[in-house]
């Protein structure tokens, strides 16, 4: 645990539960693969979500208990999981359909790099032996009301995730919204990455030299 | 009189040729029809276009059938996962055809092909490269690409319960590509936990109609993948 005490910022745990602090009461989610999933154990109390995932369940509860758990019953991560009471199943026409159509109000997603004009880069790193592969990235990004990103702020390699210009192959352009790190949290708006908030003990000029566009400083409300 | 069950699985998949598109219901293991395919394996046909959203795992069912060599092409959207070493292996060395389609487009494409719907717009992939050399059109101030309708020569699916008319009814998240599938395919065979007369089956709860099946085979108990895989099993 020493590399994580030296660390500074937030653990993948913390970050999911401040993801959480900002999804309204009575959304419909969809959450990625990795910290997303993370989001279930931090519904702040007093709020309900209702959580979708695409092979066809929408009202997608915890993981079942050691051997209780039913090959047929999975979600897009391919992990067994169950369904809560009010649950539905459905066809996969059906699932794309609350997706694009526009019916789900939040997906969490996790990316490789983000642009400043909200490009996400998450299905591939484009490179030559790597098997390409997208599932429903492209889909949820081109669909779901609002995408929030939830990542490290760099990669292993200490280079910015968050950028001028995706190098990966993009999974949709100007789709996100909201980017949560783990040493902030940064709007996309139209001037580019604008910081909503520091995470503790960390300051506006380290999160800036991390990151790979201008950042702007947390907006003032404007004096009335 | 209208019975659509077939006594085996072989004599299920016995007509599907060298060539044929064929779709085969599942998302990893849940709905994936191995019976079927392990029939369609020892059935012979090769040069195979399979559309399935993975490529199967381990050596059993879907990733068997590739292994084998039966397959020339496949339209999926997420070819790895885990326990998936046969498909990556064939197209590293380029011996199997990739057609990535994001899950959405694939789900709506088969949908579209069985209701016949040509070709229709959305706004998935615009801007990516999984958009290029498609044709683009703008509506209300937004741009769509259009993508075509998807068909089969055979679908293979599984379901919980049928009726000899072929109506079905699914398990859970088993449902996934099912339905889709079995509008789409000009053959539709499906494997399932039990039979049972017309009339048995609340008509409320129907979810494939029986107009969309061609074949009814019971396989009682169904293996799992993920079991299969876990113990070593390679199949033949």
């Amino acid at each position: 645990m020493s590399a994580n005490d030296a660390k500074i910022g937030l653990s993948r745990e913390e970050m999911a539960q401040r993801v959480a602090m900002d999804i309204p009461d009575g959304s419909y989610v969809n959450l990625g693969i990795g910290i997303p999933e993370l989001i279930t154990r931090f519904v702040p109390e007093g709020r309900e979500f209702i959580y979708h995932t695409e092979n066809g369940l929408l009202g997608m509860g915890p993981s079942p208990a050691e051997g209780e758990g039913e090959p047929e019953l999975i979600n897009a991560g391919k992990r067994q999981v169950t369904a809560i009471p009010g649950a539905s199943y459905f066809q996969h026409p059906d699932s794309f359909a609350m997706i694009r159509g526009g019916h789900l109000d939040l997906c969490v997603l996790g990316a490789l790099q983000v642009a400043n004009n909200g490009d996400l880069a998450n299905w591939s790193t484009g490179g030559p032996d790597a098997i390409p592969a997208v599932g429903g990235a492209m889909d949820l990004v081109a669909g779901v009301k609002s995408v929030f990103v939830v990542t490290q702020h760099c990669t292993k390699h200490g280079d910015p995730k968050l950028v001028d210009a995706c190098t990966y192959p993009l999974t949709g352009p100007g789709v996100v919204d909201r980017i949560y790190t783990d040493l902030a949290v940064i709007a996309v708006t139209d001037e580019g990455f604008q910081l909503v908030e520091l995470s503790p003990g960390v300051t506006f000029d380290y999160v800036a030299e991390r990151t790979g566009a201008p950042l702007l400083p947390i907006a003032t409300p404007t004096a009335s | 009189m209208i019975n659509k069950e077939v006594p085996s699985v072989a004599e299920a998949v016995a007509d599907i040729f060298d060539g044929a598109t064929v779709m085969i219901g599942g998302f990893g293991e849940a709905g994936s029809p191995i019976e079927l395919i392990h029939a369609l394996i020892d059935q012979g046909a090769s040069g195979l276009t399979v559309v399935n959203n993975n490529t199967g795992s381990g050596e059993v069912g879907l990733a068997a059938l590739i292994k084998a060599g039966r397959v020339s092409k496949m339209i999926c959207s997420y070819p790895r996962s885990m326990n998936s070493t046969v498909f990556p292996e064939l197209y590293r060395s380029g011996k199997i055809e990739l057609e990535l389609v994001p899950q959405g487009t694939l789900a709506e494409r088969i949908r579209a092909g069985g209701a016949g719907i040509p070709a229709f717009y959305t706004a998935t992939a615009v801007g990516t490269m999984l958009a290029d050399g498609k044709e683009t059109r703008e509506f209300d101030g937004k741009t769509y690409i259009m993508e075509r309708g998807l068909k089969a020569d055979f679908t293979l699916i599984k379901c919980r319960q049928a009726d000899t008319y072929g109506n079905l009814i699914f398990n859970k998240t088993a449902r996934n590509f099912a339905p889709p599938m079995a509008m789409a395919g000009t053959v539709t065979i499906v494997q399932t936990e039990s039979v049972v007369a017309p009339g048995e089956m609340d008509p409320e709860i129907v979810v494939t109609p029986g107009i969309f099946v061609n074949r009814v085979v019971q396989v009682q108990n169904p293996q799992h993948e993920s079991v299969l895989v876990a113990s070593g099993v390679s199949y033949p």
